[in-house]
C-alpha cells in the first residue's frame, strides 16, 4: 500500500473531494432513489446509478486505494475514507455495483490471477460491468453448503443446470459469482462445491423478476439450462467453492474490508427520525414531548452511536484483545436489525398517516419510511439471516458448539 | 449532532489495562470474593495497601498534590477490571471523593487531603437520603453556621465504605442551598454509623447520622462551586460505575459461556441449542456496545457537552447490558442458577446496587433525552 499521507495532503484531498461532491451530487433526480443496491427496480433508477458510479470513479473517488495497474487510484486507504466521508456529507446516492466492488472485486484482487485482475477490476469500478451473486437456491436459502446447481465438466467447458434465487440485479448483470456443485460424490457436501466467475449474457441463462413485499421489483430467479461456460471461469480451483464463498461472505458481512469507497446501503441518519418526531403531534403536542417516545428514541441514539464507534474501535487492537472477531462478526447482525427496528419505530410517529403508502399524496415523506421499513428485511434476511448470523457469532466469536 | 463523543485510547490507559487485568484476576479469585462476603470489613487490607502502592488512587490527582496527573480516563481500565473480578475495595468511593475535592474544594482543603488520598487513605461521599431521589440536590440534611462552626443534622444513606474512610464528604443544605462539608471519620461518634444491608453482598454501606456533628466552617466547600461539584460527582460516578458494570457484564457472559459449553441435557451440550445460543449472542452484542461507549466516555471525559452525553450513554448501556446478561445467566444455569453458589446472582445483585447509586438505565436516558433533543 501507498505511504501513509501527511495531514496536509489529506486536508487538500478532503477539500477537493468536498468541493466535487458539493458540485456534482444530485439528491433528487425526480424519482425515488434506492436506499440499497438490493432495491434497484426501474430502468431510470438503474441508469441514474450506473452513470453516478462511473462519474465518481472517473473523478477518482471510487477505488482510490485499489492498485493503479488494474484501474484503481493507487492511494493510501486514508484518502478513500476521506472521499467517502464527503459523499456521506452531501448525502450522495449509493454505489450500484455492490457485489462487484464490495465482494467480487476484493476477492479477485486477493486471490485472482493477473489476467483476471486485468480483465475484471476496471470495468467493475466504472460500472461498465455489473455483477450479481449466485449463492442462494430456491430449496437452499441460508444452507449455502447444500447448493445443488450442477456444473459438469465437458472438455474445456462446464455445463450448468439448475437455478439460483434472490439475485439482486440479476437481469442486468454481466457477471455472476456463482457457487455450483462439481462433484456429487465428494466426501462431504462442502467438498463438492466450486466457484465460478460466470458470464450472464449467454445462451441457457434466463431470469424472471420477483415482486418484493414493497410492491417493487429488484431481484430475480435465474435459470440455467445446459448453459456452457469456459473452464477458465472456474475461480480458486475445483472443489474449493466453499472456501471461496466463505471469503466472499467475509466481505459481504463486513468482517473483512478492502475499502472501495462509497456505500452500497445508505445509512439512516437518526437525525432524520428526530426531525420526523419533532414534526409529529400527539394529543396536540410535539411527539418528542412524550416520555415513552423520548426514552425509545434515546436508546436508538445510544445504539447507533455504539455501532458507529465500533467502526473506529475495530481498528484499535488494544480494545479488541479479548475477542478480536467479535465486532467484525456481529456488525451485520447489529446494524441490520437496528435499521429494521428504527424504521419500524418511525411509523409510530405518523399517527393516522401511518396508514398511507408510497403513491398517496398524504403519505409522510412520500412513503419513504414505510418503504424503508419493508426494504429493511432485505438486509436481515439476505447474506445470511439474522438467525444464521447469531449462530456465526456464537460459534466463531464465543466458541459455542455448532447447532445441528 | 455534534455533541456525540468519539473513541480513542492513551498509552497510559493501555499500560494500566494490562497491569489491572493481571492484578485483579490474581488477587480476586472467586473463592476469595465469596470469603469476603462474610467478612466485616469486606475487603483485604493487604490488597488495599497494594492498590495504594501501585499509585492507582493517585492517577486522577494533579502532580501538585502528589498525584500522577492523569485523568478519569486512566481510572477506567482499572475500575473495569475490578468489576470484572468482583473486587470490592473503597477504590471507587475514594476516587470519587478526590474528584469532588478537585471540583469544589479550596486550595487548602485539596492540599490537606489529596496527598493523603494519593498515598492510600480511603474517603467516601455521603449524598443519598431517605427520599430515594437520584437528584442530588433534593436533600434534607442541614447545617447551621454560627461562630465559625457548622452544626449538622440529618441522615445520609448508602455511604459506601464509610467505616474505612478517613474522610466523608457530605452534602447538606445551609440556608436552603446545597453545600458540601468535609467530615473526618474521627469526628463521628461510635454510634453514628449503622451498617446497611445492601443487595450487593460484596459491598459495604453505611447509614451516617449527622445529628450533632460539628465541623469547622473551613470544612465547607465554596458556595459558588456547588453546581460544578454536583455535575462532576455525577459524571465521575457514572463513568466509574459504567466501567465496573462493563467489566461485570464481560465476566458474567464468560461465566455463562463456560456453562453452556460443558453442561449436557437431552444428550447435547446445551450451548448448541439456539434457544440459549441466540439470547447469549444478543447479550454479547449489548456488552460490546457497552464497552465501546465506556471507552468513548473515557476518551471524551472533560469535554464540555460531549463528555456528559458520552458518560450517560455508557452508564445507560452498561447498566442495561449488565442487568440483562446477569438476569439471563441466572436463568440459563437452571436450578443451579437459583442457588447462592452460582456466581450469576453476585453479578445481578451488583448491577442493582450500581443502578441504585448512580441512576438506572432509564434515568440516564431521561437525562440524555434533554441533552439530545431539547
Amino acid at each position: 500500500m501507498a505511504d501513509k499521507p501527511s495531514a496536509a495532503e489529506l486536508k487538500d484531498y478532503a477539500e477537493q473531494a468536498d468541493a466535487w461532491f458539493k458540485e456534482n451530487t444530485v439528491r433528487d433526480p425526480g424519482f425515488m432513489l434506492p436506499l440499497t443496491f438490493m432495491e434497484v427496480s426501474t430502468d431510470e433508477q438503474f441508469d441514474f446509478l450506473r452513470d453516478w458510479q462511473r462519474k465518481v470513479y472517473e473523478a477518482g473517488y471510487l477505488g482510490a486505494s485499489w492498485p493503479k495497474e488494474y484501474g484503481g487510484g493507487g492511494l493510501h486507504s486514508e484518502f478513500q475514507r476521506v472521499a467517502t466521508r464527503a459523499m456521506k456529507k452531501y448525502d450522495a446516492p449509493i454505489m450500484l455495483n455492490a457485489i462487484g466492488n464490495g465482494w467480487a472485486g476484493p476477492l479477485i484482487l486477493d486471490l485472482g490471477t493477473e489476467e483476471q485482475k486485468q480483465k475484471y477490476i476496471k470495468p467493475m469500478l466504472s460500472a461498465e460491468d455489473i455483477w450479481c451473486q449466485g449463492f442462494s437456491e430456491p430449496e437452499n436459502g441460508s444452507d449455502l453448503g447444500n447448493a445443488q446447481l450442477k456444473a459438469v465438466k465437458d472438455g474445456d467447458e462446464y455445463v450448468l443446470n439448475g437455478s439460483k434465487i434472490w439475485t439482486s440485479l440479476g437481469d442486468r448483470a454481466k457477471y455472476m459469482i456463482l457457487l455450483a456443485r462439481t462433484d456429487f460424490d465428494a466426501p462431504n457436501k462442502y467438498a463438492g462445491l466450486s466457484f465460478f466467475l460466470n458470464p450472464m449474457k449467454i445462451d441457457g441463462i434466463t431470469t424472471s423478476r420477483i415482486k418484493k413485499l414493497t410492491g417493487e421489483y429488484g431481484f430475480v430467479q435465474t435459470f440455467f439450462t445446459d448453459a456452457r461456460i469456459s473452464a477458465d471461469c472456474l475461480f480458486g480451483g475445483e472443489g474449493n467453492g466453499w472456501s471461496m464463498a466463505m471469503k466472499t461472505l467475509e466481505y459481504e458481512r463486513g468482517a473483512k474490508v478492502k475499502p472501495v469507497g462509497g456505500f452500497f446501503v445508505k445509512e439512516l441518519d437518526v437525525m432524520e427520525i428526530v426531525e420526523l418526531a419533532k414534526n409529529s403531534v400527539r394529543n396536540g403536542k410535539p411527539l418528542l414531548d412524550d416520555p415513552v417516545m423520548r426514552d425509545k428514541m434515546t436508546q436508538y441514539m445510544i445504539d447507533i452511536q455504539a455501532l458507529n464507534l465500533n467502526n473506529t474501535r475495530r481498528r484499535m487492537p488494544q480494545l479488541m484483545q479479548d475477542r478480536p472477531m467479535g465486532l467484525p462478526l456481529m456488525n451485520k447482525l447489529a446494524r441490520t436489525e437496528l435499521i429494521r427496528e428504527l424504521t419500524e419505530f418511525s411509523l409510530a410517529f405518523q399517527g393516522t398517516k401511518a396508514g398511507y403508502y408510497v403513491g398517496d399524496e398524504n403519505a409522510v415523506d412520500d412513503g419513504y419510511w414505510h418503504r424503508s421499513y419493508l426494504n429493511s428485511f432485505s438486509a436481515t434476511i439476505g447474506g445470511g439471516t439474522s438467525e444464521i448470523q447469531r449462530n456465526i457469532v456464537a460459534e466463531h466469536a464465543l466458541g459455542l458448539p455448532k447447532t445441528r | 449532532m455534534d455533541n456525540l463523543g468519539t473513541i480513542g485510547t492513551t498509552e497510559e490507559q493501555i499500560e494500566l489495562m494490562d497491569v489491572a487485568t493481571n492484578f485483579c484476576r490474581d488477587k480476586s479469585p472467586i473463592d476469595k470474593v465469596r470469603a469476603l462476603i462474610d467478612d466485616d470489613l469486606g475487603y483485604d487490607p493487604g490488597i488495599w495497601r497494594e492498590i495504594g502502592e501501585l499509585g492507582w488512587l493517585a492517577i486522577a490527582i494533579p502532580e501538585a498534590h502528589d498525584g500522577v496527573g492523569l485523568s478519569m480516563a486512566e481510572v477506567v481500565p482499572i475500575a473495569e477490571q475490578m468489576g470484572r473480578n468482583l473486587m470490592s475495595t473503597p477504590f471507587g468511593s475514594t476516587t470519587l471523593a478526590a474528584q469532588a475535592l478537585l471540583a469544589g474544594g479550596s486550595e487548602a482543603q485539596q492540599a490537606a487531603w489529596l496527598p493523603k488520598i494519593a498515598a492510600g487513605a480511603a474517603a467516601t461521599l455521603a449524598l443519598r437520603e431517605a427520599n430515594g431521589d437520584w437528584d442530588m440536590a433534593n436533600i434534607d440534611a442541614t447545617g447551621v453556621e454560627s461562630g465559625g462552626k457548622v452544626t449538622l443534622s440529618g441522615k445520609k444513606l448508602l455511604v459506601l465504605w464509610a467505616d474505612s474512610a478517613e474522610l466523608i464528604i457530605a452534602s447538606i443544605k445551609i440556608d436552603g442551598a446545597v453545600r458540601f462539608a468535609l467530615i473526618e471519620r474521627s469526628a463521628l461518634g461510635d454510634d453514628a454509623l449503622r451498617r446497611e444491608t445492601v443487595i450487593d453482598e460484596t459491598a459495604r454501606s453505611y447509614e451516617v447520622n449527622l445529628d450533632g456533628v460539628i465541623v469547622s466552617a473551613d470544612a465547607l466547600f465554596d458556595a459558588g462551586r456547588t453546581r460544578e461539584t454536583l455535575e462532576k460527582i455525577e459524571l465521575a460516578a457514572g463513568l466509574i460505575h459504567a466501567a465496573e458494570m462493563t467489566g461485570g457484564a464481560q465476566s458474567v457472559i464468560d461465566y455463562t459461556l463456560e456453562y453452556l459449553k460443558t453442561r449436557k441435557q437431552f444428550g447435547k451440550i446445551i450451548g448448541s441449542y439456539q434457544a440459549l445460543k441466540h439470547p447469549t449472542v444478543n447479550n454479547y452484542v449489548e456488552y460490546e456496545k457497552a464497552r465501546t461507549h465506556l471507552y468513548s466516555a473515557a476518551h471524551s471525559w472533560g469535554e464540555q457537552g460531549r463528555g456528559e452525553v458520552a458518560v450517560r450513554m455508557a452508564a445507560a448501556q452498561s447498566h442495561s447490558s449488565y442487568s440483562t446478561s446477569a438476569d439471563r445467566a441466572i436463568q440459563f444455569h437452571g436450578g443451579f442458577g437459583f442457588t447462592h453458589d452460582c456466581d450469576a446472582q453476585l453479578h445481578r445483585r451488583k448491577a442493582i446496587l450500581s443502578g441504585a447509586l448512580i441512576g438506572d438505565a432509564a434515568y440516564q436516558r431521561s437525562k440524555l433525552a434533554s441533552l439530545l433533543f431539547d
